[in-house]
């Protein structure tokens, strides 16, 4: 039960006192204050606070999920340094890090790089471009978009503040694995700390997913009937089904092993009746989707992509679309491949098993229409391309070990090997992450009115590609030798640690892509008079999106089109048509700094739980309540942009573009 | 052409179905555990079918006065919504007596969650559903404050009508408790 001190578990020895912590901390402490000092320099607080912070503005939340995701990214490439090291050096000895240690890098690697990385990009770029892509001004829920991204970041801030307060971090894989994660064996705030960053961030999540579905459901222009959506919105469309469906199982399996942990409850404990495997098909119930939700919209990212650089239209959309679906349902069905080694008996592995493999079906029907849609056409090799190449190579590569790792024989030699993490680290980056920089490398040009260095771009892409397959490729290699995942140190007589060193060097390879990114994004904004986009539509694309002006106004479009074909800009383009302008009323969403108090609020309430401090959890809960009701009595949520005004703004913007 | 109310009431439907699937997950476990005892009371031990019968008919009756609620709130009648919401909120907070009238019996006999697996899944379950028959009762006071000081408008009649679709999903929710939980616990 709970300790009844004033301030719960909270003693002095959860200050910093080892050479991680006082680093993080400083390193924190030092962004702080030279962030909060650079705001003060430029007198910017309030700008901050009204532009930003408080928008409920599609563009500006896509903008500030993308930049926390980027932050997140640099975290989780420190931790994946630490293992590469860790691993290169441990032949025979220790290493530099202790296994305790290692174990807790490795689990907040995972955990950052799915929730905050992967998740933090997904979403910003739905936001960017969703509304725009079906002709919307904003989502259906402004305020909800605004509350999503504000726990998200407290999510965010939450795994990140062991370093300042704790000092230890859950060292039981991502998934927080029972019994292991039980207080029987992990009695810190570490496990706590992974628990409700997950539910803070889930929530964020789960609401982002509903305001997603009931936008694309519900805010179409008119004309653009389902079929006629482009296939990053049908692909987003996916992932948010499966994200309202998968979700809750994530929220209600770690609110169990919280009950286990705080209430003395035996849920997934070895006694008491308790059952430590219903855990783990819990928690793939959710994981299992969860990984798809993580790939589905890059598919989508890809379609558009090699359609506007081939210069003709995608081949075979409707099958596309049926993949997409495919894949989605599929997604369920899957999660028990994820412990065939449990036992669950031939025939239920079989059926897994084969499910599994069914879903190379539609993915190899996508990769064949995507090189399709290049056959005949006129291919530009702008830098989205070159990631969509590697993409295409990496798909593959990883789409045969998963076919490998589906037949349960094979799955038993190489479950929880070093294959397995090869496996999918290859969906993942080469995946979800290539497809989030060719996107944002193909729509930066949309939000931010000029494009990025192609030339740096281009070069940032090859050192990924090299370092991807040069970390990856020895890890296959160990796997299949017998070397399994999370070992913090290994026999020197198994003549590993070649291939271990080989790794880590690819390592450096990803790292020096990632600095030529930021090169390319600080050249790009320097040079940035010499890149501007004043058309709008700088690739010669199809979507909606490139209709309007690059950045869009706040109200995304003066007039709302109206969608007669697939490709609807590609038409209009055809056409040469432009709609009369008369301009209507527009009801717009005002700013509203609610979502990031509720959000504030949560997490004092997670901080005060992880620490069982109750009544300051009992208060930030009541904070919540009262946040909310506060929040109902407010029915003037919008405000009205008269025509008049509009038809002004329109003007004093072409105007300003001829020139 | 939709209104923001038509889209708020999807929205909230969409919602409702994650909560369903929270629930699924909290029922798959009660129904995985509900044998393991671990040598304590058994489910035909401890339930008592006249508690949970009132339960039951406390829940149905409140759903029933819940859509005459709604009905005077769709002919703006104000009187008779703040008189069948606050019978229903009686009726709520009734039903949470009972509950925990029975979860301190249980207490008291030594059948807490502590005891045994089976008794972790049921607190959980049933007590997740009592927290959201609490979260419904305080969203129905602020309902019955915003009736009686404000006038319907459609927003606000749209915000009434998703308290309401809140309550009707408890009341369901409760009948799929009452026969897994209590009837299946009864007839082992």
């Amino acid at each position: 039960m709970p300790s009844n001190n004033f301030f719960g578990k909270l003693t002095s020895d959860a200050l910093p006192h080892v050479w991680y912590t006082l680093g993080g901390t400083a390193f924190m402490v030092l962004l702080g204050a030279m962030v909060a000092l650079f705001l003060t320099k430029t007198n910017r607080w309030s700008w901050l606070w009204k532009e930003w912070l408080t928008s409920t503005d599609p563009k500006k939340i896509g903008t500030m999920y993308m930049l926390f995701a980027a932050l997140m990214f640099f975290r989780g490439m420190l931790d994946a340094l630490m293992l590469w090291v860790q691993q290169a050096l441990a032949a025979g000895g220790q290493g530099y890090l202790t296994a305790d240690h290692f174990q807790q890098i490795f689990t907040s690697h995972g955990d950052i790089m799915v929730f905050f990385v992967t998740m933090g990009f997904f979403f910003g770029l739905m936001n960017w471009i969703v509304p725009l892509q079906i002709g919307a001004r904003d989502l259906a829920y402004p305020f909800l978009n605004s509350l999503g991204l504000w726990l998200t970041v407290a999510g965010g801030i939450l795994i990140n503040l062991f370093f300042v307060i704790g000092g230890e971090f859950a060292n039981t894989g991502w998934l927080a694995i029972t019994p292991l994660s039980e207080r029987e064996f992990n009695p810190g705030v570490g496990v706590d700390y992974l628990i409700w960053s997950l539910q803070l961030s889930g929530l964020g999540s789960l609401l982002a997913g509903i305001n997603f579905l009931v936008t694309i459901i519900k805010k179409r222009a008119p004309g653009m009937t389902l079929m006629r959506m482009p296939l990053f919105t049908w692909t987003s469309l996916c992932a948010m089904v499966l994200i309202i469906s998968a979700f809750p199982v994530l929220t209600a399996t770690t609110f169990l092993l919280w009950l286990d942990r705080f209430f003395d409850m035996h849920f997934f404990v070895t006694g008491f009746g308790g059952n430590q495997m219903m855990y783990f098909n819990l928690i793939w119930m959710w994981g299992h989707p969860e990984v798809y939700i993580l790939v589905i919209p890059a598919f989508g990212m890809f379609s558009e992509i090699v359609s506007t650089f081939s210069q003709k239209k995608v081949a075979g959309y409707v099958s596309l679309v049926c993949a997409a679906i495919a894949i989605t349902l599929l997604s369920y069905m899957v999660w028990l491949h994820h412990f065939f080694t449990m036992g669950a008996g031939a025939n239920v592995n079989a059926f897994f098993g084969i499910v599994t493999m069914v879903i190379a079906i539609p993915s190899g029907v996508q990769v064949f229409n995507w090189i399709l849609t290049m056959y005949r056409g006129r291919v530009i090799f702008a830098s989205p391309m070159y990631w969509f190449m590697g993409f295409i190579s990496t798909f593959i590569v990883g789409g045969m070990a998963g076919i490998l790792l589906a037949t349960p024989p094979v799955d038993y030699q190489v479950h929880n090997s070093l294959f397995l993490v090869a496996h999918f680290h290859t969906m993942i980056i080469g995946v979800a992450l290539f497809g989030i920089f060719a996107g944002t490398t193909y729509w930066f040009p949309k939000i931010f009115g000029f494009t990025l260095n192609e030339r740096l771009g281009k070069r940032a892409f090859w050192f990924w590609l090299i370092g991807f397959y040069v970390s990856f490729v020895p890890l296959y290699l160990l796997g299949m030798m017998g070397a399994t995942r999370r070992l913090d140190h290994y026999d020197a007589a198994t003549g590993w640690q070649p291939l271990f060193i080989t790794s880590c060097i690819g390592f450096f390879f990803i790292a020096s892509g990632v600095i030529t990114q930021i090169i390319q994004l600080v050249v790009s904004i320097k040079e940035r008079k010499k890149h501007l986009d004043k058309t709008g539509d700088p690739w010669n694309a199809r979507g909606l999106e490139w209709s309007t002006s690059s950045p869009p106004p706040f109200y995304n479009f003066a007039l709302i089109p109206t969608v007669t074909s697939r490709d609807a800009f590609w038409q209009m383009k055809q056409k040469h048509s432009s709609p009369k302008r008369l301009y209507k009323d527009i009801h717009m969403p005002k700013n509203t700094p609610m979502g990031i108090y509720i959000a504030g609020a949560a997490f004092v309430f997670g901080f005060a739980i992880v620490w069982q401090i109750l009544w300051l959890s009992l208060l930030a809960a009541l904070c919540v309540i009262a946040l909310i009701i506060k929040l109902s009595c407010n029915e003037e949520t919008e405000y009205v942009l008269p025509a008049a005004k509009v038809a002004k703004m329109e003007k004093l913007r072409t105007h300003a573009d001829a020139k | 052409m939709q209104t923001q109310s038509d889209v708020k009431v999807f929205g909230f439907w969409v919602y409702l179905m994650t909560d369903l699937i929270l629930f699924c997950v909290l029922f798959a476990t009660y129904i995985v555990l509900c044998n393991n005892t671990f040598s304590g009371p058994s489910a035909r031990q401890l339930f008592s079918m006249q508690e949970a019968l009132t339960e039951t008919l406390l829940l149905l009756v409140s759903s029933f006065t819940c859509s005459l609620g709604m009905l005077a709130v769709y002919r703006k009648r104000k009187v008779p919504a703040l008189l069948w919401f606050l019978i229903t909120f009686c009726l709520g907070v009734a039903f949470l007596v009972v509950e925990l009238t029975e979860f301190s019996h249980f207490l008291a006999a030594g059948a807490g969650w502590t005891r045994s697996a089976f008794l972790s899944a049921f607190f959980t379950l049933v007590g997740t559903h009592g927290l959201h028959i609490s979260v419904g009762l305080i969203w129905m006071l602020v309902a019955l404050v915003h009736i009686g000081l404000r006038p319907f408008t459609a927003p606000s009649i749209s915000r009434i009508f998703r308290m309401a679709l809140f309550w009707h999903f408890l009341d369901l929710v409760w009948v799929f408790i009452f026969t897994v939980v209590y009837g299946m616990g009864h007839l082992q």
